[in-house]
């Protein structure tokens, strides 16, 4: 019987400062994603292919309401859309208790059709237009007010509504990091967010049921959730005090981080993001010393998207093709390019192969299949000796990766759904060439 | 493919170039290939009994062949 071959290769050993942090050196194998082995995934679904563990998805959204409620006693998670708005996944958050935080009339859509009431369906978002205002006060989505413009147009709406549309204000503040997100809704320091909860109120037109803020994204300061939180309250006491209003949540946005490592960080994310329940510590402290009466206390409300799906999404890809670049660098060609993992922008992705190899590991480029300097996956990452027709595993893709990805020279794959009994189910079928040209029309003049 | 002559091997890969002071870790099979051709073994040869004892078709192989040539010019190691 013949040996298992590994391609002969060398490698420049180098001298330098020890490490002591650093990862375990060269890759382990996953040969399974959650019990389903990975080669008969390919085998029925086709490469590249993205896939999402059931089981995860909701061990995420339980592990997030435990940090915060086992903290504060009213808390309500709602689904960021935007991070990954496949209806399955959805759908799951939901039947875990998620609301809905959507961002355009599309996205409000496709939360009623997933049976998500409008009461329980927030609208952010910067740019509503009429229509969109409009449905969301006919479902009686809660409407998160983003500039004075928005305020103006809402109040022509809803003027001669029997029922007064719901809204919230975004907030934007100073909590003590840089940069300071003020592009979504009026500056609290200012003076501005004052200006137009006073209009709100004294319009007549709009109940006032909410604050809200959203300091950023990856923040990875569990205190400045705890400052916006304590600045957030004080303004909601000020409402009851001097507006008479109750406000009945505050909503802390999201820009929770996941563990996977951002580009440039020295060190892995998994040894550097706080967990879940320093931030859940820094905001319930926060709400809970900010003076309301116990019978008083506002609900929590939080937009939680990366934090609760990134782990729950692989996506598994080939090796097409190696070559060496002028430099002697080794690249690696894969079936997939930032088309499909636009994280790869601004994530350093852990990739793992699908099968044993040999302690050996090369530095190497990974490029996509597209035609475009841009398509590449990682600078250099130490790899096995992968060879064409082997695959690997990307880890913890799960957010924003579905839905902005770009159909852009291939067509988007499968995705596909493993339940919590192992049954795998595609939840979004590969693009065909049909689909993709169905919107389109060829002048008659063209056709000959 | 013509090893430096300077240039030391041991079995177990590691790779030696007196004159930089360069040290390289071969794998296995690359660690075999250049202990091969340094006692004098000609490529076919080895070539052959690669295809003899490794499950490899002989299309890969002269593509990796050619790789590891590229490798040992980058790394300075040829003649």
């Amino acid at each position: 019987m013949k040996q298992p071959y590994e391609r002969p290769t060398l490698r420049k050993l180098t001298a330098g400062a020890l490490n002591k942090f650093g990862p375990r050196a060269g890759a382990r194998a996953v040969t399974a994603l959650d019990g389903v082995a990975v080669a008969e995934l390919v085998a029925r679904f086709g490469s590249p292919l993205f896939v999402l563990s059931e089981r995860q998805l909701r061990r995420s959204y339980q592990a997030a309401v435990r940090a915060f409620g086992t903290r504060y006693p009213r808390v309500q998670l709602a689904w960021s859309y935007k991070t990954n708005y496949l209806n399955a996944v959805c759908r799951v958050f939901h039947q875990e208790g998620a609301w809905a935080e959507v961002v355009s009339g599309m996205e409000l859509e496709k939360a009623l059709l997933n049976g998500v009431p409008g009461p329980h369906i927030l609208f952010n978002g910067p740019g509503k237009r009429r229509a969109d205002l409009e449905r969301a006060c006919a479902v009686d989505a809660v409407i998160h007010l983003d500039n004075a413009d928005e305020l103006h147009l809402l109040l022509d709406v809803a003027a001669g509504r029997a029922h007064r549309p719901r809204v919230a204000l975004r907030v934007n503040l100073d909590a003590g990091i840089v940069p300071q997100w003020d592009r979504f809704g009026f500056n609290l320091e200012n003076g501005e967010a004052w200006q137009a909860l006073g209009r709100v109120v004294a319009s007549g037109r709009l109940e006032l049921v909410g604050l809200h803020c959203h300091i950023g994204t990856y923040i990875l300061q569990p205190a400045a959730y705890g400052a916006a939180a304590t600045k957030l309250a004080a303004l909601a006491r000020r409402c009851a005090q001097e507006l008479h209003t109750a406000v009945h949540y505050l909503d802390l946005g999201g820009g929770f981080p996941s563990t996977n490592t951002l580009k440039g960080a020295y060190l892995p994310a998994t040894d550097t993001v706080p967990a879940l329940d320093e931030y859940a510590e820094a905001v319930a402290g926060a709400l809970l010393s900010a003076g309301f009466p116990a019978e008083e206390l506002p609900l929590l409300v939080l937009e939680a998207g990366r934090a609760l799906v990134d782990e729950a999404g692989s996506l598994i890809g080939t090796v097409l093709a190696n070559k060496r670049l002028a430099d002697g660098r080794r690249a690696t060609i894969l079936d997939f390019g930032v088309n499909l993992l636009f994280t790869s922008f601004w994530y350093d992705h852990h990739i793992s192969p699908t099968r044993e190899f040999s302690n050996q590991t090369e530095p190497t480029v990974l490029y996509g299949p597209l035609c475009m300097n841009i398509d590449m996956l990682r600078e250099s990452i130490a790899l096995p000796l992968l060879a064409p027709g082997d695959t690997v595993v990307v880890h913890k893709v799960g957010a924003y990766n579905m839905s902005q990805w770009q159909q852009f020279i291939n067509l988007r794959p499968n995705v596909v759904l493993i339940d919590q009994a192992g049954a795998v189910h595609v939840i979004r079928g590969a693009e065909t060439l049909e689909y993709l040209q169905q919107l389109e029309q060829v002048p008659a003049h063209l056709l000959t | 493919m013509k090893l430096r002559k300077n240039i030391a091997t041991s079995e177990a890969g590691f790779i030696f170039n007196p004159a930089t002071g360069d040290s390289f870790a071969a794998n296995q099979l690359a660690a075999d290939i250049l202990a091969r051709t340094k006692a004098g073994q000609d490529a076919a040869a080895i070539k052959a009994d690669i295809l003899e004892r490794y499950e490899v078709a002989p299309g890969q192989l002269e593509k990796d062949w050619d790789d590891l040539l590229a490798q040992l010019r980058e790394f300075n190691l040829l003649d």
